[in-house]
């Protein structure tokens, strides 16, 4: 293991600490203080105010948690999708996979964040939700795990079918075949522990990259909505306010950056352990 | 071969625009709400007779067809917001992103290409650990952020350069200078958050020909360390550089949706993010679709200039 591959895994691991003892650290994020408002770095609050008083260093931890949440099943539902077709079109082959890939070339050539903006914007009312159901935060989150996984999938399909097609003509699927196992048995048994590697790479590597959209799309007012803290809504508050209180750039955004590279290295560092063929 | 990938683009967009058309069907508001939300002395009998004039009272598949037909001859619709022909409210955003986002490739190039040549010579030296570090920190920034930063640091701190827009609009508009200027800040920040992947793409690139016979005999016959990489490695290890920028050149016109926004810039990632929010109905959904198919474009002519580049390649 690299150095860099061990800082990275040592500082997500304080990252998800902090962000599942964010409640017990920092009991208030949105807790008003107007008559502290933009108000600088105190013993208060350590890192400052923000636009309404808020104090900056609990809605980072409460943001963070939002975030890392978000990412982490999305990036879960992605592999999950990824890997179920991907498994089908390798293993079943012909017109299944012939199908089943020109979808995958299909998504992957739709220009992302467009299109995500678009699948934000639907009004879930009119799709038969209830108004109440449709405004609540965990149909908010639900909601931008569901759009980012539907298309970000593409990548581990692509890997898990080109391994499947190479482990399926290995001599214990052929055996396994012999003795009368059925499809599902040997795609879940025999191919899926063989494939698991590139699954897990790409998926710590998909997780940086889902941090980045969700925080960008919550910048842009489609994600997660305030009052409920997310690294991208805060630098939306601070964007207004950009030429009144510049400080309150710094930080959320310093914490998306820091946690995505650390993601990014932990994802090489790991392709480098479990794939030494690239 | 061509003629196929055509299709199958053609295809792919045929298949979006009526997804995205259903998609559309689904956003807060229809057209007649706002007509009504404009005009007070609108009766519920009204917003009817007009819901049936403009044929909304149809299912939406039925209304899809008829504005597939109309599509195919060239009829694209009245941009709500703009109040103009969509094409007419597209073209001056195209330019302006073309603008935008050639220039920021040309830098990010400028500057990631070099470093990717000069961090392979010497794999596992100091300089290339921290030229890859520096990818890495490339592609893990936020670019919001970063615009926002260089907002901070040169428009509000220094007042060096202008935080938004396209020129100066006071006094009749700038120079080039003033368009320059304006340029500088969203350009910088596409092609900081740009640079990572080139560099890591030349680097890599330029290892992987490092072990070629052809560089082992350029070597023996006495070429000089320079030209070797030069005139022999790099010649080929830009085979797949050029197809990442090829790539990219669908981009070239879908715009940089978050950058555009941040610093104002009235390209064609603004103009759609603007549509979409502002409920036009037609401009949104020509520009996704438009973007969609630069997109798939792009990719055809990647296939393309890489087979060009490389007659061994030939395209199954």
């Amino acid at each position: 293991m690299r150095p860099a591959t061990i800082a990275a895994a040592v500082l997500l691991s304080a990252l998800a600490v902090l962000a599942l003892a964010a409640p017990w650290i920092a009991p208030a994020p949105d807790a008003l203080d107007l008559m502290a408002r933009m108000a600088p770095p105190s013993a208060e609050h350590p890192l400052g105010t923000d636009e309404l008083g808020r104090d900056i260093l609990a809605r980072l931890l409460h943001g963070g948690r939002v975030s890392l949440a978000v990412a982490g099943a999305t990036a879960l539902l992605a592999a999950v999708i990824g890997t179920t077709v991907g498994l089908w079109a390798g293993y079943h082959g012909g017109r299944a996979d012939a199908v089943l890939m020109r979808l995958t070339d299909g998504v992957m050539a739709l220009p992302l964040l467009p299109l995500l903006i678009v699948l934000a914007a639907i009004d879930p009312a009119k799709l038969g939700l209830e108004p109440q159901a449709a405004n609540s935060e965990a149909f908010a989150i639900l909601r931008i795990v569901a759009i980012i996984a539907l298309v970000g999938w593409t990548t581990v399909a692509r890997l898990v079918r080109a391994q499947t097609l190479s482990v399926k003509a290995r001599d214990y699927v052929r055996a396994a075949v012999a003795v009368g196992a059925t499809p599902g048995r040997i795609m879940l048994r025999h191919i899926l522990p063989n494939v698991a590697s590139p699954i897990v790479v790409a998926t710590t590597l998909s997780v940086g990259n889902i941090i980045l959209i969700e925080s960008a799309l919550s910048f842009l007012g489609l994600g997660i909505r305030p009052p409920l803290a997310s690294w991208g809504n805060m630098l939306t508050g601070a964007m207004t306010a950009v030429h009144s209180a510049p400080q309150l750039a710094l930080w959320p955004g310093l914490a998306i950056f820091v946690t995505v590279l650390a993601f990014n290295l932990l994802g090489d560092g790991l392709q480098e352990a479990l794939e030494p063929r690239k | 071969m061509i003629l196929s990938r055509l299709l199958q683009s053609l295809a792919v967009l045929l298949v979006m625009s009526f997804v995205v058309y259903g998609l559309m069907g689904l956003m807060p508001g229809d057209p007649i709400d706002l007509m009504i939300a404009a005009d007070p002395h609108l009766t519920p009998e009204d917003a009817e007779r007009l819901k049936a004039l403009y044929g909304l009272d149809r299912p939406w598949t039925e209304r899809y067809l008829r504005w597939l037909a109309q599509v195919a001859q060239g009829e694209f619709g009245y941009s709500r917001l703009y109040a103009k022909p969509v094409w007419e409210a597209m073209l001056p955003a195209l330019g302006n992103t073309a603008l935008l986002m050639a220039a920021a490739l040309a830098v990010a190039l400028a500057v990631a290409l070099p470093l990717g040549i000069l961090a392979s010579l010497r794999p596992g030296s100091v300089f290339d650990h921290a030229v890859n570090l520096l990818a890495f920190a490339s592609v893990s920034l936020p670019t919001f952020w970063v615009g926002l930063m260089l907002i901070v640091l040169f428009a509000v701190q220094l007042g060096w350069l202008p935080a938004g827009g396209m020129e100066t609009v006071a006094a009749g508009g700038g120079g080039l200078g003033d368009r320059l200027a304006h340029l500088a800040l969203p350009v910088a920040t596409l092609a900081l958050a740009g640079i990572g992947q080139y560099v890591r793409q030349m680097r890599a690139a330029m290892i992987g020909e490092a072990h070629h016979d052809y560089v082992r005999t350029a070597r023996a016959k006495g070429c000089g360390p320079a030209r070797v990489v030069l005139n022999h490695q790099l010649r080929n290890a830009l085979l797949p550089v050029t197809t990442i920028v090829a790539l990219e050149i669908g981009g070239l016109f879908s715009g940089a949706l978050i950058t555009e926004t941040v610093f104002a810039w009235p390209g064609m990632g603004r103009l759609i993010y603007e549509s979409v929010m502002g409920n036009d109905f037609n401009l949104a959904l020509t520009g996704l679709l438009l973007a969609t198919a630069m997109t798939l474009l792009g990719s055809i002519l990647a296939d393309l200039a890489y087979r060009w580049l490389d007659p061994r390649v030939s395209l199954k």
